[in-house]
């Protein structure tokens, strides 16, 4: 079943086109690559999808649902979660408030002022949440901009998780992590999709995209210039696909190494 | 937590708890009371229940002023308007109610009408014109103050209504009726910095705009929200000043948003918003208050009270900024 359907979708800013009628879909509990060089658009149509930027063209489907123009709240509501790269965390607030940031539960106070944000049950879920990560934090309560990258990377994880989501785009998200923590989020990815939820994965490290997803899509020059089945293509043919050519012998041996 | 890190001190557990439950720095706490020690020692007539009711009364104007401060500074804000909004709010309620002669309760909003609308242009030009809070509020700082000249004709508007001068004289069981309104206000703010999504939403913006707007909040929305009600409290400064002064005084509130902001800075918002609290910023506004009154009680000229405002303000930046940066160090 198709969850995700993009068609033509265009965006410019400026003078500057970067996505010149991308086309992309995803089934529900796929696993989905997204690859290209630096400047081929990859955060650029994430941000399409999750609402950040409005694409000048094109349309959206999520879920059977025209989801052009609804704004980012709508659309996480509707199950669409990103993992940004810069992690897009509130340094100074602590881990509860940047898990539910938005989204708040609340509670009346003496039964009579409503919209009271009930901290407790955020405190107890954030907590719950982050153990079920398998992951260790100092103190629930502390500031995240305390912590060290990979556990950070851990509450903006927790965060898209929290609610359920249908869809989560991942936007590097190995790139600034140790050995062991990169192993953790691929198996992460395995187990959404075993739940059946559906992941983008965006990353510069093809071992990776290798080895954990179904599809590989190429993007180039703001097209989706390829659409690879994983189990039936190989690291010399995405990278060619990627670099469009040229000396594909000495990029992919780089890549083999590196 | 790495065995290797020492336990934290008493005074650090202390200062972190403060921060967590009360949302207090401890810091502040410790400034005002060593303050209001050495004033007792220096005069004999600091220490004394009317003296103490006189200093929540000089206050409250600036106390209301520095909760509109530490909503748009926590929000990554600033508003440099609020001295001039408040001098034209207060000269709207008088002309409404003494030019125009209209009943009391019309001169009440007309004062924080006039701020709200004031915190809107603000809100609108920050959000949809893209031009930087610190331009749009400090010419709304000479624009409000040239209105406020032009309505009163550059001359106080005198003869209030019995009814508003209460709102400024009045003392039910006692107490100044600015204190009352300033402490409900006080109140009323941090339930809802603290407590309410407004709340958290305004100080995630503060903290990383990306972070908010990724969340799904509507940032311009919500930031011009925040101008609005920070105009909206600018009037009801106007309001109790000029039920005080018994005045529509075009002139009055030159140079609060100063003492305002500082009032919210040393209260322990970070000026780069993210971290705000209105109990800190109400301990910072009583230092501002212990310090004029001391400062008076002592004969000290009003022209130096002016200069230790500004160093305090310069002050209680550099020692935030020193904090911070020792603290991104571990």
């Amino acid at each position: 079943m198709t969850l995700l359907t993009l068609q033509g979708i265009r965006k410019s800013f400026g003078a500057v086109d970067v996505l010149h009628g991308v086309d992309l879909a995803v089934a529900a509990g796929e696993v989905v690559g997204l690859v290209g060089d630096n400047g081929a658009g990859k955060s650029t149509l994430m941000k399409t999808i999750t609402g950040i930027y409005r694409a000048d063209a094109g349309s959206i489907e999520f879920d059977g649902k025209d989801i052009l123009q609804l704004d980012p709240g709508q659309r996480r509501e509707l199950g669409i979660e990103m993992i940004y790269q810069d992690l897009s965390l509130a340094k100074q607030q602590d881990v509860a408030s940047n898990i539910f940031l938005g989204r708040e539960p609340t509670k009346r106070v003496f039964g009579l002022f409503p919209g009271f944000v009930d901290k407790a049950a955020m405190d107890r879920q954030a907590a719950t949440m982050i153990e079920r990560l398998g992951a260790h934090l100092p103190s629930i309560s502390r500031s995240v901009g305390s912590f060290s990258g990979g556990q950070q990377q851990t509450v903006a994880i927790a965060r898209a998780l929290t609610f359920n989501p249908k869809l989560v785009i991942m936007d590097e998200p190995t790139a600034a992590l140790a050995v062991r923590e990169v192993q953790s989020v691929l198996d992460l990815i395995r187990r959404l999709k075993s739940e059946g939820i559906a992941v983008i994965l965006i990353s510069h490290r093809l071992n990776d995209v290798l080895s954990v997803t179904d599809r590989i899509v190429v993007l180039r020059h703001g097209r989706a210039d390829a659409d690879l089945v994983t189990a039936r293509t190989n690291m010399n043919e995405v990278v060619s696909r990627i670099v469009g050519g040229g000396d594909i012998s000495a990029a992919a041996a780089h890549e083999q190494r590196g | 937590m790495a065995p290797e890190m020492a336990q934290p001190g008493f005074w650090a557990r202390l200062q972190r708890t403060s921060v967590e439950r009360l949302h207090i720095r401890l810091e502040s706490l410790v400034v005002l009371l060593a303050l209001g020690t050495a004033m007792a020692v220096l005069s004999p007539y600091f220490l004394s229940l009317s003296n103490f009711l006189n200093i929540l009364l000089a206050t409250s104007t600036i106390g209301v002023l520095a909760i509109a401060a530490t909503f748009v500074i926590g929000s990554g804000g600033l508003d440099l308007s609020l001295g001039s909004v408040m001098g034209l709010a207060g000269v709207a309620g008088a002309f409404v109610a003494v030019n125009l002669g209209w009943p009391s309760v019309f001169a009440v909003v007309a004062c924080i009408l006039a701020g709200a609308i004031a915190g809107n242009i603000n809100g609108q030009l920050v959000t949809r014109a893209f031009v930087p809070a610190f331009i749009v509020t400090l010419g709304m700082l000479g624009l409000a103050r040239g209105l406020a000249l032009v309505i009163s004709q550059g001359r106080a508007i005198y003869g209030l209504p019995a009814a508003i001068v209460y709102i400024g004289q009045g003392r039910p069981f006692g107490v100044p009726m600015p204190v009352i309104i300033f402490v409900l206000t006080a109140i009323v703010a941090h339930c809802v910095l603290a407590y309410t999504r407004f709340g958290h939403h305004t100080l995630a913006l503060g903290d990383s705009e990306g972070a908010a707007r990724a969340a799904g909040i509507r940032v311009e929305h919500h930031r011009r929200i925040i101008y609005t009600l920070s105009g909206a409290l600018a009037g009801l400064a106007g309001l109790l000043f000029t039920a005080r002064v018994n005045a529509g005084d075009p002139t009055a509130g030159i140079n609060y948003e100063l003492t305002a902001i500082t009032a919210a800075i040393i209260g322990g918002t970070n000026l780069f918003g993210g971290r705000a609290s209105i109990l800190g910023t109400m301990i910072g506004a009583l230092i501002m208050g212990v310090l004029q009154n001391g400062l008076t009680l002592l004969a000290v000229q009003s022209y130096y009270q002016q200069m230790a405002i500004g160093a305090v303000l310069i002050l209680a930046v550099f020692i935030d900024q020193y904090q911070v940066r020792k603290e991104s160090r571990v």
